[in-house]
């Protein structure tokens, strides 16, 4: 499988034992341990030690791991790195981020600590939230400011309230935010991760948001609640019809490449590189795998 | 000398005499079809008409009975966490200085820790139940009991019933309703629990029968679960018991995440494996990720328009709820799990009253288990051989239940076992287990949060879920990782003496219990 | 590390601890108090992991009052890492 599908990232209180050591067991594509918002001021230094510890003990299989440090802008920030850093999570999700500025700062400090512990310089990787209305402007400047940033994830709660304005069902008011964002990220080559749907009791409101979201380039969408899990997957998943098509693509593919040749046919009609890209993806994201590829 | 799963069971065990070993799980069963041995007797009693059978109370009708020291008393559990006739009535006759009662209940439950006082003043002296929880299971782990306990499964009792080895002397049956002539039922009245299957076969066995009952209600009573030809008196109490303990939390449909995630993984598992199709019969147990397991194949079902023939077991309302949508053209129902699923039973004739016998009972001319496509079931502990034990805990207390457990595993087609693999800090999944209530041969695939674990016997259905996208994990590697994480446990220290037998539902001895060490 | 104020961290929550530093006098000792819902299991253990713990932020007198709810090895050491730096910040 080519690049790690993150359909779905589940937000886990970084101070809870259980839900952290459980953490790969809920069928999400990634997780985010969270050290910021889900931990109380007071309890920020346990929640550190807690997530470092956990990080290096337990096995979270292939679900891909990630943590969101406390802001640049509180004391929490560089200790939250110091410790986190050295357990080689998949990215660090960095909170309001404004600028490229704010990304350099974060890097420099990163390579330090990857140099100390003898980790390939480069390799940690961030996830930058945009949260505010300075960040949003700035997406696209943010997105190409470090070989680090691997995707570009919106924080709705807080970009509304630096907007002043109120969060709708609807979400007209970070219309714009969404699709600024995902552009940057599909101009640098990111990822892209939509914000968390509050109401964990509205199937059907999570699965329209999602459907939007997935309609305008988001490869997934963060989740508070395991329960909403399988509803984004199953948006998220191709049509029967899409996988037969693609399942056909692919296998002449691996055909082609055994035979050598570098170019080929489909019922006539030429088969070329983006194409069996996308094929390659809806067989990901149906969970199907072609050996050969 | 071992036996098929490699427990060393001796051949005479003291206080029980000689046993036979477990050989495997239809070893005994294929032997037996071909004796013409006879089932144990009836007793015939001759009431004239007109006959009172009406006692003033326990202590009325205990001077009734034929009451001595030795003899074999038997009960139901379908009232379970909520049951106030056993305790009652094993008082009264302690009262009388009765000794050395064999207490034959289908199974005993934490309203039972009473007994406990019973148990060490030798009242009681021999125990066959299905299960043992709280303090009456640690009582039977110290020793306190003078003979070792049998633990049966639900089938195995109706065969230890019907040929003898379970001689019931005086049968109690508790009714929600009954009337003068001792015709009874469970699915109707203040104390209703449903189905009354477990005590269909001591109605017919016992050398006498009684039956207790809250609410007299005008003749004839109906439906007539237990019939009036084999009652000999009928009791009327206060009350039987609280009908609202007989469930506690376990029909509702979990909303633990780990649970719901592991059901999932199951359900898909056996949709997937294609067992899942029109006129299919469906089993699973009453909480936790197994009832949840029901869910995901409801919805699959409604999807896909399928129809399957019938539920068996230990009935919840989201099973009969399913028969009410007409997803499965029937429900059999040994045991209710809340006294909601009692209407049911008086109201819906899809929804149909069976007996433990005709559940369960391997030494019959076949069972309804035996007809079961798929069973869900859970589990305390795994070992990587998929022995299960549901009986006795990490600290080697007896806590647990036989149940129906090795019953549906043997006779259902395919048999998941859904559990975490670990439990807060105890591995669920281990190399070795304490005790071994249901071999592996009858489990077909684990279901953990880290995958699905195929049992190597069945290589269709390695096939049938390679390409399947779902995980499939190597039950080794589970156990290694889990042992891991928890770290290596104090295995509970056990002494040489045999507290207790498990008995598999053909007779033979599957796993003994020992003496856990103070 | 010297430990200057009584902290606490964790919970009673499942796969949880909750544990108590108290400071004590130098040459006290440590005295650990110790209550686990899988005290038969995993009592010497988790006594291991807490005397490990110790050592490696060498305190050698301190109080301890530890109520475990099933809590891992990594969760054990993180709580009292947590308790030890809390008491040694002087901050609650």
């Amino acid at each position: 499988m080519s690049a790690k599908l993150t359909r779905t990232m589940l937000y886990i209180p970084g101070n809870n034992p259980a839900m952290v050591q459980n953490g790969g067991a809920y069928g999400a594509d990634a997780i985010l341990l969270d050290l910021e918002d889900a931990v109380a001021v007071n309890r920020k230094i346990d929640a550190r030690v807690l997530v470092r510890n956990i990080m290096n003990f337990v096995n979270f299989g292939d679900v891909e791991v990630t943590v969101r440090i406390n802001g640049l802008d509180t004391e929490f920030a560089i200790d939250d790195l110091k410790e986190i850093v050295p357990q080689k999570p998949d990215a660090i999700r960095i909170p309001k981020i404004n600028s490229a500025d704010d990304v350099k700062k974060i890097d420099q400090i990163i390579t330090e600590i990857e140099k100390e512990h003898g980790i390939k310089v480069g390799s940690t990787k961030i996830h930058a939230m945009i949260e505010t209305a300075i960040g949003v402007e700035n997406a696209f400047e943010i997105a190409t400011s470090s070989k680090r940033i691997s995707a570009l994830t919106i924080g709705g709660q807080d970009l509304t309230a630096d907007m002043k304005v109120v969060k709708t069902e609807a979400g007209e008011e970070i219309s714009y935010a969404r699709r600024r964002i995902v552009m940057a990220a599909k101009a640098a080559g990111l990822a892209a991760i939509d914000t968390v749907y509050a109401d964990v009791d509205n199937e059907a409101g999570l699965i329209r948001e999602t459907e939007m979201i997935k309609g305008l380039g988001y490869d997934g969408k963060a989740v508070i609640n395991p329960r909403q899990i399988k509803p984004i997957h199953n948006v998220y998943m191709p049509t029967d019809d899409a996988i037969e098509k693609a399942r056909v693509i692919i296998e002449a593919f691996v055909k082609a490449k055994k035979e050598g040749v570098g170019v080929f046919a489909i019922n006539g009609k030429m088969v070329d590189a983006p194409v069996v890209a996308r094929a390659q993806r809806v067989l990901e994201l149906a969970g199907i795998e072609i050996g050969g590829q | 000398m071992k036996n098929a799963i490699g427990v060393d069971i001796p051949k005479k065990i003291d206080g029980l005499g000689e046993v036979v070993s477990f050989k495997g799980e239809w070893a005994l069963v294929d032997k037996a079809k071909t004796s013409n041995v006879q089932k144990e007797p009836q007793s015939l009693r001759v009431k004239p008409k007109g006959f009172k059978k009406m006692c003033k109370d326990i202590k009325d009708c205990l001077d009734k009975l034929e009451i001595k020291d030795g003899m074999t008393i038997s009960f139901h559990h379908h009232m379970r966490g909520g049951d106030g006739t056993i305790v009652p009535i094993i008082e009264a006759l302690a009262n009388r200085g009765i000794k050395n009662l064999t207490l034959a209940s289908s199974s005993l439950t934490g309203a039972h820790e009473p007994l406990v006082s019973y148990v060490e003043d030798g009242t009681i002296t021999r125990i066959f139940t299905s299960g043992c929880r709280g303090k009456l299971g640690q009582a039977v782990s110290a020793g306190k009991l003078k003979y070792p306990a049998v633990f049966h499964s639900h089938g195995g009792r109706a065969r230890a019933i019907q040929e003898g080895r379970i001689k019931v002397d005086v049968s109690f049956i508790s009714a929600s309703a009954a009337d003068d002539a001792g015709n009874a039922t469970g699915s109707h009245g203040k104390s209703a629990c449903g189905s009354l299957g477990y005590a269909m076969i001591d109605a017919e066995y016992a050398k006498q029968v009684v039956v207790i009952t809250d609410n007299v209600v005008e003749y004839p009573c109906q439906p007539a679960s237990i019939q009036q030809c084999n009652v000999d008196y009928v009791v009327p109490i206060d009350s039987i018991g609280d009908p609202k303990k007989i469930a506690g939390d376990s029909t509702r449909i979990t909303k633990n995440p780990m649970d719901l995630r592991i059901a999932e993984l199951a359900a898909e598992a056996i949709i997937k494996a294609n067992y899942i199709k029109e006129g299919y019969s469906f089993q699973c147990g009453a909480g936790g990720a197994s009832l949840a397991v029901a869910r995901f194949i409801r919805e699959y079902m409604e999807q896909k328009e399928i129809r399957g023939s019938f539920l068996l077991g230990g009935i919840t309302s989201v099973m009969t709820d399913m028969l009410e949508s007409d997803l499965f053209k029937y429900a059999f129902d040994v045991q209710s799990f809340d006294s909601a699923v009692s209407q049911s039973i008086c109201n819906n004739p899809k929804h149909v009253e069976i007996s433990a016998n005709q559940y369960a009972n391997p030494m019959n001319c076949d069972c309804m288990t035996h007809k079961l496509d798929v069973v869900v079931l859970a589990a305390l502990e795994v070992d990587i051989n998929f022995n299960v034990n549901v009986l006795v805990g990490a600290d080697g207390n007896i806590r647990g239940a036989s149940g129906g457990h090795c019953d549906t595993a043997a006779g259902a087609n395919l048999t998941v076992i859904v559990a975490p693999s670990i439990r807060g800090r105890l591995p669920i999944i281990k190399k070795q287990i304490t005790t071994v209530v249901t071999p592996g041969s009858s489990v077909d695939l684990l279901v953990t949060e880290r995958g699905i674990c195929i049992n190597p016997a069945r290589k269709d259905l390695k096939k049938a879920l390679k390409d399947s996208g779902l995980p499939i994990v190597d039950i080794k590697d589970v156990a290694t990782e889990v042992e891991r994480l928890c770290g290596k446990q104090n295995e509970p220290e056990f002494e040489d003496d045999i507290v207790a037998v498990v008995e598999y539902r053909d007779g033979s001895i599957i796993d003994v219990i020992r003496k856990v060490k103070s | 590390m010297k430990l200057k104020i009584t902290a606490q961290a964790g919970s009673l929550e499942s796969c949880d601890l909750l544990v108590i530093v108290n400071p004590v006098e130098e040459g006290a000792g440590r005295n650990v108090e110790m209550e686990s819902m899988v005290i038969s299991e995993y009592g010497d253990s988790i006594l291991k992991d807490i005397n490990g713990i110790l050592d490696q932020f060498d305190v050698k007198d301190v109080e301890l009052v530890v109520n475990d709810r099933g809590a891992l090895t990594p969760t054990i050491k993180a709580r009292i890492e947590a308790a030890l730096l809390r008491s040694s910040k002087g901050k609650g």
